[in-house]
């Protein structure tokens, strides 16, 4: 057994051999596959085929295959590749992870996922970066199900080069009859899902027959030998590098008040100095003044560089905007069809708000109901009414501004999304925009005359809105009653939007879901908020029982006219009062999802007042509201 | 499209490398509230900062430098601290576990004590004690396996714990830096370079490294099959131990009664790589804390090492 074995050049003549590889090129690339197609030891065989394995990691590797390898006593390449130590003990690789080797001509980054069908997201994280991709089909076993799935999770990713790499050769002989019949059957399939190219090889990873050198076994194949294709194919930058110009400006570089640098990577086409330039969404335009770099300016930057441009002009331009060709400007707009695939335990909740990040762009965004979720292992459409961990849909987005953004087809940088949850933080799902939807290009917002500042002046007031939360009983829609007379009293414009004026008319197509109860409370917020707009001092009494929605009608107002009122009251005493008998009622099964039995109540973490119902009548209570609430108010009340 | 001037080569692997840090950098200071880069003074730590001057050029990076100092380093990695931190006009936090400095931890009576108390703990506490909410570190996915599955931007509870298991997916150029009160994350700008393109990148843009990677004759003993470096008077030398002048040079550098050197004549870069490129063993080799068990980094890291 070899170890590293240098390049003989590396003695000979070390300046040579670094200016070789100084000029190589960078290709990421994913194999797929599931435990068994080998597809760890095929990494592990261009690791070790290409000189990346050391002495020390050798050893290691000869007693762990001979301690825990699945090769007898042969040396088991997968032990090279499999990471965590949980994992090494499963045998099995649960993540993605990333690997690297170099040749003469090219550095390479292999994003190594896993073929279970619960780790879609990982399949489709290692895709997102790839510019080619591996899908290894086991020769005795020809196409499977997880082949074809594979397949149509790269091409959704826009993965631009396949290679369907048919692995075990050795076990079937090298027949090449057994190579044409896989390949015909992909071609089939490969054609149904709308992939126009592949390159079939016919490999032994555990051999190493067309890995790195040709195989004398299997003379009949006249195709490239991998690692000759994997050094070939074109890169995504540099096919980017033709489209028109957009760099979307991570930050804006102001350090005195003579320079003022917009900071970005460049998304696709090239810039000059003196190139007219539109910033995006404003529509402003300019021309590139310089291209700033430490060492000394640049005349040109391509798609893949990180650079800071100043532009000839004071033009507004901010984190988030996107400085693009000026005569070939990307759109803007605020509803959108996606495809969507869903990454957390937790399921999506149409109606919900999430954060929507795309290039350096972050908006809150809604989505809507999907249209129907694919089947990754049929491909086929099925209705579906949200979506799960690992599902893949298609659903409208609404944002609540306009974004700029490219079809997903045409920039991965521009149509590429990841969704946040607004509370957890965590990263739950990730899209591809498809196209914007019409009617929201063509509604733009009306500039009003009249503003909201208007509005209040005019009503001697500051706009509020009293958002009460607890428990069915706790005592919400009475504190909220009393809470208005007394503004009405001092000659306040108010207005209270309840159960009755709100589920009996603008809601009556909702129900008590968790689907329905987020939709119910995102219309009551809109409401609210443009009551306040209005100039009003808004009451809402609602259960509204999940912490991300108040979270949301939160952040649909201006910084301090949120005020999130907890009626609390514990749910024994709720049980005991129960004024309208609905306790009694979902205890004998009769309501479904009722809260604090049947469905969840989120208390406030940081309500901005807390009312205890069982120390404090409800009289004193709207006395405390509205003191507490004077209290932070302008002298205008 | 002009067709008639000339567009520049394709990217090479190193720009397009250098552009992904870049572009990581930047992300983290337009999101983060207060990011700080962690600098060990070491290869990967100069690469990191320059790259970091190369981002927000004309400005100096808007952010400090936290060194976590045992104490026990190089002579020679301090004066380059302050060298560099000067030279790139920014801030530089030095930070000494008050509690090891109390108990008097040192390499020589504690082992792994010593770089729990001064490197682990202390590194949270400065994090905590300044309140940064993002730390940039060198670390590369190359050097370990464990490393090659963490995300660049690697998310820590608010008691600094790595949860493997449950990490943020990142897909595309798209980094999600949210996280609560108390939370923080930490960030690998330089996750997908390998040691021979740190070197080539040294080489390319002529970074100023720690003389102690080049050979030159130093005070030195053998001891447990490793050569050690005689840098102060705070070396206690066995009974009959007598400092031995040799041609050595370091592959990695830390706290140096702990680092391994190697015998070499190599004296400049070229001749450093020649010499790497040629070695056959790994480079953590010369570091005594991966040979504790197989996965020992990986348990180090849940802990909060960095």
């Amino acid at each position: 057994m070899t170890a590293y074995r240098p390049d003989a050049l590396i003695a000979s003549d070390i300046s040579a051999y670094l200016e070789l590889h100084q000029h190589k090129s960078l290709l990421r690339f994913l194999t797929c596959g599931s435990v068994d197609d080998g597809k760890s030891t095929l990494i592990g065989r261009l690791l070790y085929d290409s000189k990346q394995i050391f002495e020390d990691q050798l050893s290691a590797l000869e007693s762990d295959s001979k301690r825990v390898g699945t090769q007898g006593q042969a040396i088991d390449f997968a032990l090279l590749v499999d990471g965590l130590a949980a994992e090494r003990e499963q045998g099995i690789t649960i993540d993605v992870a990333y690997r690297f080797f170099a040749t003469e001509k090219r550095k390479f980054i292999v994003a190594d996922t896993p073929g279970h069908e619960q780790y879609t997201r990982n399949m489709v994280t290692g895709a997102s970066t790839a510019d080619l991709a591996v899908i290894l089909i086991d020769a005795r076993k020809g196409v499977l199900t997880q082949t074809k799935r594979h397949s149509f999770l790269a091409h959704l990713l826009g993965i631009r080069h396949l290679v369907v790499a048919v692995n075990k050769m050795d076990l079937v002989d090298y027949d090449q009859a057994v190579f044409d019949r896989i390949v015909d059957a992909y071609a089939e399939f490969a054609q149904s899902i709308g992939i126009q190219d592949f390159t079939p090889i016919p490999i032994s990873g555990f051999q190493g027959d067309n890995v790195t050198t040709r195989s004398d076994a299997m003379p009949w194949f006249g195709g490239p030998v991998l690692l000759d294709h994997l050094e070939s194919v074109e890169v995504n930058g540099d096919i980017d590098r033709i489209k028109p110009f957009r760099m979307p400006v991570q930050w804006v570089n102001r350090p005195n008040l003579d320079f003022r640098g917009f900071a970005g990577l460049i998304a696709s086409g090239t810039i000059r100095p003196g190139d007219p330039v539109r910033i995006l969404p404003s529509g402003r335009t300019s021309t590139v003044a310089r291209i700033v770099a430490m060492g000394g300016d640049k005349d040109i930057a391509v798609a893949g560089e990180s650079v800071t441009l100043t532009l000839a002009d004071e033009v507004d331009c901010s984190r988030g905007d996107v400085i693009a060709t000026a005569d070939a400007p990307p759109q803007a707009a605020d509803q959108f069809k996606a495809t969507i695939v869903w990454m957390d335990p937790a399921e999506l909740l149409p109606g919900r708000a999430y954060w929507l990040k795309l290039g350096t762009q972050t908006v809150s965004a809604v989505i809507r109901a999907p249209e129907y979720a694919i089947d990754v292992n049929t491909m086929a459409r099925a209705p579906a009414k949200t979506l799960a961990l690992n599902d893949i849909g298609v659903a409208e987005i609404v944002t609540d501004r306009g974004i700029v953004f490219e079809p997903y087809a045409e920039s991965h940088d521009l149509g590429g999304f990841i969704l946040i949850d607004k509370l957890t933080n965590a990263t739950v799902g990730a899209g591809m925009l498809d196209f914007a939807l019409r009617r929201a290009q063509n509604v733009h917002w009306q500039a009003v005359e009249i503003t909201r500042e208007a509005h209040a002046q005019q009503k001697g007031q500051q706009p509020r809105l009293l958002w009460f939360t607890g428990l069915s009983g706790s005592g919400k829609s009475t504190i909220a009653n009393l809470v208005e007379k007394k503004l009405h009293a001092l000659g306040k414009h108010s207005f209270l939007l309840d159960g009755d004026n709100i589920r009996h008319g603008l809601n009556r197509d909702l129900g008590f879901s968790d689907q329905d109860r987020v939709e119910n409370i995102r219309r009551i917020g809109e409401v609210a908020k443009l009551m306040t707009d209005a100039g009003l001092i808004v009451l809402t009494a609602f259960i509204s029982p999940f912490r991300a929605e108040r979270a949301m009608v939160r952040s649909l107002l201006p910084e301090g006219e949120f005020f999130e009122i907890f009626v609390d009251t514990p749910i024994e005493e709720a049980e005991r009062r129960d004024v309208k008998g609905l306790y009694k009622k979902a205890r004998a099964g009769e309501i479904a999802n009722f809260t604090g039995i049947s469905s969840p109540y989120e208390p406030p973490l940081a309500p901005e007042i807390r009312i205890d119902t069982t120390r404090t009548s409800p009289e004193e209570a709207a006395e405390q509201i509205v003191e507490a609430i004077m209290g932070v108010w302008s002298p205008m009340l | 499209m002009d067709s008639a001037t000339a567009s520049p080569a394709p990217l090479t692997h190193l720009q397009r490398l250098e552009a992904e840090s870049i572009h990581i950098l930047r992300e983290v200071v337009a999101e983060a509230e207060r990011p700080v880069m962690l600098y060990s003074i070491g290869k990967d730590s100069a690469v990191m900062l320059h790259l970091a001057r190369k981002a927000f050029y004309p400005a100096p990076p808007p952010f400090p430098l936290l060194h976590v100092d045992t104490t026990w380093k190089f002579k020679a990695m301090y004066e380059l601290r302050e060298r560099s931190a000067a030279k790139a006009g920014m801030e530089l936090l030095v930070h000494q576990n008050p509690e090891a400095k109390a108990r008097g931890i040192n390499p020589f009576d504690h082992g792994g004590l010593h770089t729990d108390l001064w490197k682990t703990e202390g590194l949270k506490q400065a994090l905590d004690k300044y309140g940064f909410d993002a730390a940039f570190g060198g670390a590369r996915r190359d050097e370990e396996k464990s490393r090659a599955k963490e995300r660049i931007f690697s998310f820590r509870t608010a008691s600094h714990r790595w949860d493997p298991k449950n990490q943020r997916p990142e897909l595309w150029r798209l980094y999600n830096a949210r996280k609560a009160k108390g939370e923080s994350i930490r960030v690998f700008p330089l996750s997908n370079w390998t040691e021979l393109d740190i070197w080539q990148y040294i080489l390319a843009e002529g970074i100023e490294i720690v003389p102690l990677y080049f050979a030159a004759t130093r005070p030195t003993v053998e001891r447990d099959g490793m050569l050690l470096m005689v840098d102060d008077e705070r070396f206690r030398l066995h009974p009959g131990e007598v400092p031995v002048e040799r041609s050595i040079r370091f592959r990695t550098l830390g706290c140096y009664p702990l680092t391994g050197a190697v015998e070499s004549t190599a004296n400049t870069l070229e001749s450093v790589i020649q010499e790497m490129l040629l070695t056959t063993t790994s480079e953590r080799q010369g570091r005594a804390i991966d040979h504790d068990q197989t996965a020992s980094m990986e348990k180090k890291k849940q802990e909060g090492y960095f």
